[in-house]
């Protein structure tokens, strides 16, 4: 009876809080509206409220489904979806730190997250800062609403660079990743390119030495007191760098909980399965396309492995290990199945994230200046994506045409 | 009789103001701006991809455009009425060929580090469309001056915005300007890196959309209507 009683009144806190907040809002609002003295920034209020609060606006024309579900709920969700993998992602920018200096053994639990968190949490602010303080101008200028779509690529951004990727060319590529992939476009939801995947591309052929390579993937310097620097020469190569010119390493455990060098989230296929689950149990990713990428990934390895290639050590990776070594799995569950840029149509899914999965193995193992093929796949299927909805939709069409003419 | 009309016609003009008049001054400027052959018409981008890395051989090859788009506008616009209107096309070609050829072996004699950086790119003038576009809208209607300004002003409408697009990818790319290091060795050890993609041809592309954006921005007139 107790327990009720201090859960009912929990409850009402909650609510009561909730109250305060709504009412706080309300007193403000007049303030953005037209003629109030903020109303500059009548996009920030707007964009905060509708995060806070569902919009109570409802439309007013054509047919709609009533959901309680929106694009900055969809959003909340992908960016819940990816903490695991980012959580993981900071433990092992400080793991990859302390075994490189040799202090794995004697160091905490605390210190060597907090090494990675302290490592990682810049480019998360910078990500965020550039590429929402971009959306607000635009949203401002424009005097639309704030488009949530940077809610995801604002985490994503962060999570696909290497550890030693320097802060200003991150700001750089991600203004002009917010601008020339969305923006241009005609902002969220037009975008034609996945824009986290386009910052990574920009990075990867501006500043190529930043973000390939076997300097890149350790972070060399210790932060406020945690970890120690590196020697200049340190070097760490990551699992595919190291297939593409060396040889492929030995299958091993770590490859798939996620201790090995790589960009920040993508190392830990355990972490990303956790993200995978919420996304499918929650509907917001779709699971045609996720497991048709690993089909596809699978079937070209499988190829590869069979028929092989003279002198190119990636072609004979076993599948499994092409599944689980760099962007594969992050790419497959979080950027492939993005709504806006995959395809759209059931029939289309399928086809997209096959050729997904076969692209980004073809790329890996053909072009040894590529060791990381999934962007570049992902990149190329976003261009087609349209192109293979028009076909499903036309055959679907052709189908029905003929069934009408031959029941006639 | 034709060689005499034509004679006739460039005698025609009297004074020199009458060879700078209002709608002459136009035909030698709007390319520069309202109407430039590359942002507007969207004429030449290819070669604009191809030599913009530096701004030497970007400013050479507005150059050498220009001298061409100019001569070959003036001879097109001489012979225009001898022309058999069905044959017109490798006429023109023929003539923009020989200027090309000319420019190329001239380029080759007295700028020879710039004609190897401009390689096949000097030869590719004649595929140039900002030429067989004027030869063909303007040079074959209009009178050997105002062909002349007219070829001019394309050449340097299309040469001013290779120069822009040359200036940021040099810059931002390599970090100099007609081969001297603009930036300093300070910025370097700071952690300043060159943008590689500067050097590459997508970027030439992006500039030159921006410098579109840009224009369009300022020319509300330039903008089809949104419906």
């Amino acid at each position: 009876m107790i327990d009720n009683n201090s859960e009912f009144i929990i409850q009402n806190l909650e609510l009561i809080k909730m109250k305060a907040l709504r009412n706080y809002l309300d007193k403000i609002k007049p303030n953005f509206e037209e003629g109030g003295k903020l109303h500059a920034l009548r996009s920030v209020f707007d964009g905060f409220e509708t995060f806070l609060f569902v919009p109570n606006t409802t439309a007013r024309k054509g047919v709609n489904i009533h959901d309680a579900i929106d694009s900055k709920r969809i959003m909340s969700f992908v960016v819940i979806a990816l903490v695991p993998a980012l959580l993981f992602g900071m433990y092992n920018v400080g793991y990859q730190h302390y075994t490189a200096a040799g202090l794995m053994d004697s160091a905490s639990f605390i210190e060597v997250f907090g090494y990675g968190f302290l490592a990682v949490l810049p480019k998360i602010l910078v990500s965020y800062i550039v590429g929402l303080g971009i959306e607000f101008i635009i949203a401002q200028l424009k005097n639309e609403e704030i488009q949530e779509g940077f809610l995801v690529s604002g985490m994503l951004i962060p999570m696909i660079v290497p550890v030693n990727c320097p802060l200003w060319i991150l700001a750089v590529a991600t203004a002009f990743a917010v601008i020339f992939a969305k923006e241009v476009f005609g902002g969220t939801g037009m975008n034609v390119f996945n824009v986290a995947l386009i910052a990574r591309a920009f990075l990867f052929f501006a500043y190529p030495t930043q973000m390939s390579g076997d300097t890149v993937w350790v972070a060399t310097e210790s932060i406020f007191g945690l970890g120690q620097d590196l020697p200049d020469g340190f070097t760490a190569a990551t699992a595919l760098g190291h297939a593409a010119t060396v040889g492929v390493p030995e299958f091993s455990m770590d490859m798939v909980w996620g201790f090995i060098p790589g960009s920040i989230g993508e190392t830990s296929v355990i972490a990303i399965a956790l993200g995978a689950f919420l996304l499918l149990w929650s509907g917001v990713a779709s699971w045609k396309t996720m497991l048709s990428v690993f089909v596809g990934g699978s079937v070209v390895a499988l190829l590869f492995n069979t028929f092989g290639a003279e002198n190119n050590y990636m072609a004979m990776m076993p599948w499994y290990q092409h599944l689980v070594l760099g962007g594969f799995c992050f790419g497959a569950v979080f950027m492939a199945t993005d709504p806006v840029t995959s395809a759209r149509t059931e029939t289309g899914k399928f086809i997209f994230g096959f050729l997904v999965g076969a692209m980004a193995v073809i790329i890996r193992v053909l072009n040894p200046g590529y060791p990381e093929g999934m962007m570049l796949a992902i990149l190329l299927m976003n261009v087609f994506a349209p192109l293979i909805d028009y076909y499903v939709v036309q055959s679907n069409i052709n189908r029905r045409v003929k069934r009408l003419n031959t029941n006639k | 009789m034709r060689l005499f009309r034509i004679h006739n016609s460039k005698f025609r003009i009297k004074n020199m103001s009458q060879l700078f008049s209002k709608k002459n001054k136009e035909v030698l400027f709007t390319p520069l701006g309202l109407n430039n052959p590359v942002t507007v018409q969207v004429l030449g981008i290819c070669s604009a991809l191809a030599v913009t890395a530096q701004l030497e051989p970007a400013i050479v090859m507005g150059l050498s455009v220009t001298v061409i788009t100019a001569f070959a506008n003036v001879v097109i616009s001489l012979l225009r009425n001898t022309i058999p209107n069905r044959i017109r096309i490798i006429v023109q070609l023929v003539v923009v060929a020989a200027l090309v050829t000319i420019v190329s072996e001239i380029l080759k004699a007295f700028a020879y580090d710039v004609s190897v950086q401009l390689s096949v790119y000097v030869g590719l003038i004649i595929t140039n469309c900002i030429l067989m576009g004027r030869l063909e809208a303007f040079a074959m209607q209009n009178g050997p001056w105002e062909s002349c300004l007219d070829g001019i002003g394309n050449g340097l409408g299309y040469a001013k915005i290779l120069i822009i697009v040359a200036f940021f990818r040099e810059l931002l790319g390599s970090g100099s300007l007609f081969g001297i290091r603009i930036i300093p060795e300070v910025a370097y050890e700071a952690g300043y890196l060159n943008n590689g993609l500067m050097l590459m041809p997508p970027m030439a592309l992006i500039i030159v959309a921006c410098i579109i954006w840009y224009q369009r921005a300022k020319n509300p007139e330039l903008q089809e209507s949104s419906n």
